[in-house]
């Protein structure tokens, strides 16, 4: 029932530690597949990130768009100009894991099991979180 | 009779009373667990089992990361 992956409320000793659950940017400007560049840089204009979620009428997540992807012809829908199946990884993943895998990476896609978007976690916050814990372990 | 239940099931399951099971082994589960369940490690299930308030329903579960 993947509960813990959806972020759903737990118990336990290890129950504060910090997951990717609790540390997803959830403000991300999404978008749908026939949305025009024009639009989307609009959005992301507005909100201010450099990223777009591309997600269809189930809020599964399709694809991603950076703005690089946004400078042809202002026509052209996402789903011409996004990154296909980006890499995703589930809410349950510890600070460590999150460090791995964020080592040569600005940011990755949080969704459920079921590829629903939950939004993104950013390397600069999985660091932040690992120097507040150095340090709460030096004290 | 068994069937299986999503985790919307089971937040209503256990709001009308239904028991909640943690069959993994006593450390897992003292790392970390849903709340309000209890644990009977798999091995011990056949054993304990007779415990369980199974009028209210019992939802049993183990390892959750997929």
């Amino acid at each position: 029932m993947d509960w813990f992956a959806n972020g759903l409320p737990r118990e336990g000793r290890h129950a504060d530690h910090p997951r990717a659950g609790d540390m997803v940017r959830r403000d991300v400007p999404t978008c749908r597949l026939h949305d025009t560049v024009h639009d989307i840089a609009a959005r992301m204009r507005a909100t201010r990130w450099d990223l777009c979620a591309v997600l269809n009428e189930e809020q599964v997540l399709l694809g991603l768009l950076h703005p690089d992807a946004l400078r042809g012809e202002v026509s052209t829908p996402a789903e011409h100009v996004m990154q296909s199946a980006p890499t995703t990884i589930r809410p349950h993943l510890t600070l460590d894991e999150l460090g791995t895998r964020l080592k040569k990476r600005d940011h990755l896609a949080v969704t459920t099991a079921d590829g629903r978007f939950l939004g993104v976690v950013l390397r600069s916050d999985v660091e932040r979180k690992m120097i507040e814990r150095e340090h709460f372990v030096k004290n | 009779m068994t069937i299986e239940v999503d985790r919307a099931d089971v937040q209503a399951l256990t709001a009308d009373g239904a028991q909640l099971v943690d069959v993994l082994s006593e450390q897992q589960y003292e790392e970390e667990h849903i709340p309000s369940a209890i644990n009977i490690p798999l091995g011990l299930l056949d054993r304990l089992a007779a415990r369980l308030r199974r009028d209210d329903g019992v939802i049993v579960y183990c390892y959750d990361y997929q």
